[in-house]
């Protein structure tokens, strides 16, 4: 079995959520919010939802669709925000840009519609990650597997959601060792496929397990 | 520690049966760089309440971690918590004229507690606002103050917040309980949930035996549709408006509604209440109205369980514990969309949200219509709890927090 040189070094983490100073309280105020709102804060009400409410799979998506739907009862829009794919995009720019798109469309259409205020304002928040070693690595796919196992929600959100952002949105921690590391790039690539959206986060876990079985079998 | 400290104590790995092995494992990990140091709790009140509910479970726990933590309760007498009370009401938005006498009166006894409190460790968290003056006794050096609000100030009274405000500010950072809570300040604002101990009697494991029983007790009928609201006797809980919508629903569905709360009888207006409660019923066989006495975590626990839909009505709102309470149970839960109850019930995922009598009654009619959806909201909701809402994820963001504050 292969081993690789520089382990594969788990860690927690815990997310606090920072609650900014901007707010929405309708789809005119939602869209001057997009385009102002930091990065992190695009990352947290679209991919942070996913560890959050990651036993969802069904008809959720983002925080802004979400938001969209039960406070301003507009379907038409919740549904064209939910249809952004996330996976698609490759910085948080691109998705920004689609996002107020999307909202800016609408609000040309409907004009009096964006105006009309929600039932709930929509709050701009950011998550701030702490991050510490669970002191637990691996060097080779078994050592892998046995670790990625026993894995806290939170410590499996970091490495295979959360990393998207350092990664630039386009793989996660634990394809980038497989097939930097072992030189697993099948591998690498069929775990980076596992669809985020419509996956629980155990479920996504116990893909990725099956995936490892099966090249642990070929092996 | 305290005797009712040492009674609430449950060991760390207990969790583990709850949220898995690996929470613990990072609990563990998290608390590592923080053994040993210095954390203070402090706030109003050793019993009654939510916050002295919390951290009578929290503060064992972070012990177990071997951090440094002790309570500390501020004193005052009843003219310190008349004029607290008054602030507390006014920051929920309700009426109040200043008036000079009661910021003395606030300030006096804030400085009477921060000439007895210790107020020396790293890690200072002052919960609501009866002692948020103290921070007037930081001292220079490596130390970290937090605030922690408990209560909605999104509409408060502009007199008394300006007044807090400038003590507020003087913290290194504000928690709320919703962002809808929080105010423009020029320190950092964090979400931090209310929490629910999963293995408290309120919320552990009964077995149908004495669930039963209860009902026996109260003379509930298990074979038919039960809708439940527990909370004490309080116009902003609109136990009214929770029978209005039951009779909506009882034109279609044999039902019967519970209306279980604390005893009324040391609240003036609880009484009143109550009254209004009981003539609103007018005697309907099918509407059980509870007293049930001070800590009854047992009978709550039961009546939640045997609830066929738990309702949460409220006009206002602080968090509302009691649908995460529920939720935790597996029950659907249709609730008005008011303070941090939407935080809980993502509408038809973890529940249904309601804005009137009727929205709520027709609801209940879909979910007993539903049951196949009710318990698909109820075992959504679970899973919500479980992540977001127990008294190890509360453990959890104090780390975070600390570790942050720590590194800042």
């Amino acid at each position: 079995m292969n081993a690789a040189e520089a382990p594969f070094e788990f860690v927690t983490a815990s997310y606090l959520t920072r609650i900014g100073n901007q707010s929405a309280g309708n789809i005119a105020e939602l869209l001057t919010g997009l385009e102002h709102c930091s990065d992190a804060s695009i990352f947290h009400h679209t991919f942070q939802t996913l560890g959050v409410h990651h036993f969802l799979t069904e008809g959720f998506s983002n925080d802004f669709a979400q938001w969209t739907l039960s406070s301003t009862n507009r379907n038409d829009l919740a549904e064209h925000l939910a249809a952004l794919d996330i996976r698609d995009y490759t910085s948080i720019a691109a998705l920004r840009s689609d996002l107020c798109r999307v909202v800016r469309d609408f609000c040309a259409a409907q004009p009096q519609l964006a105006t009309q205020s929600g039932l709930e304002r929509f709050h701009f928040c950011e998550s701030v990650e702490v991050t510490m070693p669970l002191g637990r690595s691996a060097r080779n796919l078994d050592e892998f597997r046995e670790a990625l196992e026993h894995l806290s929600h939170a410590g499996f959100y970091y490495h295979f959601i959360s990393s998207r952002l350092r990664l630039q949105l386009q793989t996660n921690d634990f394809s980038v060792w497989l097939s930097g590391s072992l030189g697993l790039r099948t591998l690498a690539d069929s775990i980076n496929h596992i669809d985020v959206y419509t996956n629980t986060l155990d479920s996504a876990r116990a893909k990725l397990l099956r995936l490892i079985d099966r090249t642990r079998r070929k092996a | 520690m305290t005797k009712t400290l040492a009674a609430n104590r449950i060991p760390l790995e207990n969790y583990s049966e709850v949220v898995g092995a690996g929470e613990i494992e990072e609990l563990r990990a998290l608390a590592k760089p923080l053994r040993g140091r210095s954390v203070e709790m402090i706030n109003s009140t050793a019993v009654g309440g939510g916050v002295a509910e919390i951290l009578n479970h929290l503060v064992p726990l972070a012990e177990e971690l071997e951090l440094g933590i002790r309570w500390d309760v501020m004193k005052g007498d009843e003219e310190f918590f008349d004029v607290t009370k008054s602030f507390h009401n006014a920051l929920h938005g309700e009426p109040y004229l200043a008036k000079p006498k009661d910021f003395e009166i606030f300030l006096r006894y804030n400085e009477q507690n921060r000439a007895t409190l210790p107020l020396d460790a790293e890690f200072v968290v002052v919960h609501d606002l009866q002692p948020a003056a103290l921070v007037d006794a930081r001292k220079p050096g490596p130390n970290h103050w937090v605030w922690r609000c408990h209560i909605d100030l999104s509409r408060p009274n502009r007199a008394v917040w300006e007044f807090l405000e400038q003590f507020v500010s003087r913290y290194d950072g504000a928690m709320f309980s919703s962002p809808e809570f929080s105010r423009q300040l020029p320190i950092p604002q964090y979400l931090f949930y209310p929490a629910i101990d999963p293995l408290s009697e309120k919320n552990c494991p009964l077995d149908s035996e004495f669930i039963a029983q209860v009902l026996l007790r109260y003379q509930i009928d298990p074979q038919r549709p039960i809708l439940t609201q527990i909370s004490r006797f309080d116009r902003l809980k609109d136990p009214v408006g929770v029978i209005r919508a039951y009779r909506i629903a009882k034109r279609y569905f044999d039902c019967q509604l519970v209306l279980a709360g604390g005893s009324a009888s040391d609240d003036p207006e609880g009484v009143l209440v109550l009254k209004e409660v009981r003539r609103a019923a007018d005697q309907d066989p099918d509407i059980k109205i509870l007293e049930l006495p001070a800590w009854a975590p047992l009978e709550v626990n039961a009546l939640q369980r045997a609830s066929t839909i738990v309702v949460q009505k409220s006009l206002r709102e602080g968090f509302g514990l009691t649908v995460s309470e529920a939720l935790w149970k597996k029950k659907p839960v249709v609730a008005s969309a008011v303070g941090g109850i939407p935080t809980q019930i993502i509408h038809k995922h973890t529940g249904l949200l309601a804005h009137s009598v009727e929205g709520i009654a027709y609801q209940i009619r879909f979910l007993l219509s539903h049951p196949e959806i009710a318990a698909k909201l109820g075992a959504n909701g679970h899973e919500h709890v479980k992540e977001n809402f127990l008294i190890t994820q509360k453990l959890k963001r104090y780390l975070a927090l600390f570790l942050l504050l720590d590194r800042a």
